[in-house]
């Protein structure tokens, strides 16, 4: 015979084990939360306040967030060498290994006093829109000629300037022409 | 009689009532900007800080959109309790204002000015009275709008208000049984003077209601949050499960006034709270319960209203420290809890004023 049930029985009202009476008065928890939250009242504030500030920035609020990780995949550039010219030699190599068909080379011959290479680029054009940002490009390259930066907001009004020609690859964020990537 | 003695001094009351309005009325938007500020704050953001000098134009901003908005009414909702919801929802808070002495009373040489709209004996038992009518607006518009989620907000606000109400006035009748009075302004003069602790003298503390009943003090400040509907217990409103509650179906200016009534009803039961617990407008220059001359007067208001700002900023700092209450807990807190623990204070304070 089972026990009958006793509707009236306030399941709540049984005392958890292990609750003590300060626990049961909710007080002191209050009393911690409260603490808690003014610490976190007076602490610096995650936020960065785009567009004034980006997660680029150098300060050290964006440096504490970390979101500007360099191995962020965000926009191409061309490599420059030390001469100030473009290192790419027109090998099509990225253009193959892009899955998303974005990148137009259209080679030409080198200048005969360029002795390094026999070709440069005469159109190197990507298009952000289609980029997927994979970075098979720069895995692909065999001269470390294209890269890609953190830079990931660049506004546009339309899409024909979304797709970059050789010139603003050349000068996009110029910060990342350092010789060599930092290597982990 | 009642009416000849409240308003012997109508146009002065008049004068007073417009000041009070006035002044209620431009607290509200600061409030408003400091309740997102203290909540961005707290959660490690920035808050409001685009429009105006840090973002202190927002509420302006606010209010503006609120004014171009659509002004929608459910098609099957009563139209006239539909309108009368967000009024009631403000006009009685306000009207409870009445009863808060901000000030002393002012000898202006040619008469005397006391500084409470109404100045009634039992003020406080009218400004309980008032400010139980609060539930009205949330019930009749939650009940008006004809949507579900709508009545279940105004259904759990009429509850938990009428609950709630029982245990701040079992904590009030603790404060007029010890002070022997129901006066407000009589209230505040007993909390002018230096404590006594045991017999001795000091000079920092005052004799605040707080340190003579601060179980009543505990148990009113669980209530007020309850009265106001802020969280934790902010059920009638509880936006995961009920949308917005009680004004879900609102829009427009009609949800400012439901917005406006609430910050004014946090207004009332923080000057209530200052009035009883944290000796009103005295402190410091302003000592005196009649003075001359409008220096020591203007120097009490701005002690009342800097306490009452501060109790504003603890509503503000709970709502985004705890969560909210299950609703079977917030009736058992209120019920279980405050109501006896409120009624053995009473007890207490009876025996011991008795001996």
């Amino acid at each position: 015979m089972s026990q009958p049930h006793d509707a009236h029985k306030d399941e709540d009202d049984e005392v958890a084990p292990g609750k003590s009476l300060a626990d049961r008065m909710y007080l002191p928890a209050i009393a911690q939360g409260l603490g808690k939250t003014l610490k976190h009242f007076f602490q610096p504030k995650a936020t960065v306040e785009y567009p004034e500030k980006t997660i680029y920035d150098k300060d050290e609020q964006s440096r504490a967030i970390g979101h500007a990780n360099p191995r962020y995949r965000g926009e191409h550039i061309l490599v420059k060498d030390d001469q100030g010219r473009e290192k790419c030699v027109a090998c099509l190599l990225c253009m193959a290994a892009c899955p998303a068909l974005c990148i137009h080379i259209e080679p030409e011959p080198a200048p005969s006093e360029w002795t390094d290479r026999e070709r440069r680029p005469k159109v190197f054009e990507i298009d952000m829109l289609r980029c997927i940002y994979c970075g098979y490009c720069e895995e692909a390259c065999p001269c470390d000629a294209i890269r890609l930066t953190p830079k990931m907001y660049t506004p546009t009004v339309s899409r024909t300037e979304r797709v970059y020609d050789k010139k603003r690859l050349l000068e996009n964020n110029p910060e990342w022409q350092r010789p060599q990537r930092p290597k982990k | 009689m009642f009416l000849s003695y409240a308003f012997s001094d109508l146009l002065g009351s008049i004068v007073k009532g417009f000041g009070v309005i006035f002044v209620v009325l431009n607290i509200v938007p600061g409030l408003i900007y400091l309740e997102r500020k203290i909540c961005a704050y707290i959660q490690g953001r920035v808050g409001p800080n685009r429009v105006g000098p840090a973002g202190l134009l927002q509420p302006i901003a606010d209010a503006i959109k609120l004014l171009f908005k659509e002004e929608i009414i459910p098609r099957n909702a009563d139209r006239f309790l539909y309108l009368m919801g967000p009024v009631l929802a403000f006009l009685v808070p306000a009207a409870a204002l009445a009863f808060i002495p901000f000030g002393p009373r002012v000898d202006t040489g040619s008469g005397e000015i006391d500084l409470r709209i109404c100045g009634v004996d039992p003020g406080l038992l009218m400004l309980l009275a008032v400010t139980s009518l609060g539930v009205y607006g949330i019930a009749l518009g939650g009940w008006a709008s004809n949507s579900k989620f709508a009545l279940m907000g105004a259904i759990r606000a009429s509850a938990q208000m009428i609950s709630y109400a029982v245990a701040a006035e079992l904590a009030l009748v603790a404060i007029v049984a010890s002070t022997g009075t129901a006066d407000l302004q009589k209230i505040v003069a007993g909390q002018i003077a230096p404590l006594k602790l045991g017999g001795v003298d000091n000079t920092i503390l005052p004799n605040w209601g707080i340190f003579h009943q601060p179980i009543a003090f505990v148990i009113f400040l669980c209530a007020m949050f309850a009265e106001n509907n802020r969280l934790p217990f902010d059920l009638p409103e509880a936006e995961p499960e009920l949308g917005a509650g009680y004004h879900a179906e609102y829009s427009g200016l009609k949800f400012a006034m439901f917005m406006l009534g609430e910050y004014v009803a946090m207004i009332t039961m923080s000057a209530l709270c200052v009035t009883i617990f944290f000796g009103g407008w005295s402190g410091p220059g302003a000592t005196s319960t009649l003075v001359t001359g409008w220096g020591p007067a203007i120097l009490g208001m701005v002690y009342f209203l800097a306490k009452v700002v501060l109790v504003l900023l603890f509503y503000m700092w709970v709502r985004w420290t705890l969560p909210r209450f299950r609703y079977d807990q917030l009736m058992r807190l209120g019920w279980k809890m405050l109501v006896p623990v409120g009624l053995a204070n009473l007890f207490i304070t009876g025996v011991l004023i008795s001996l």
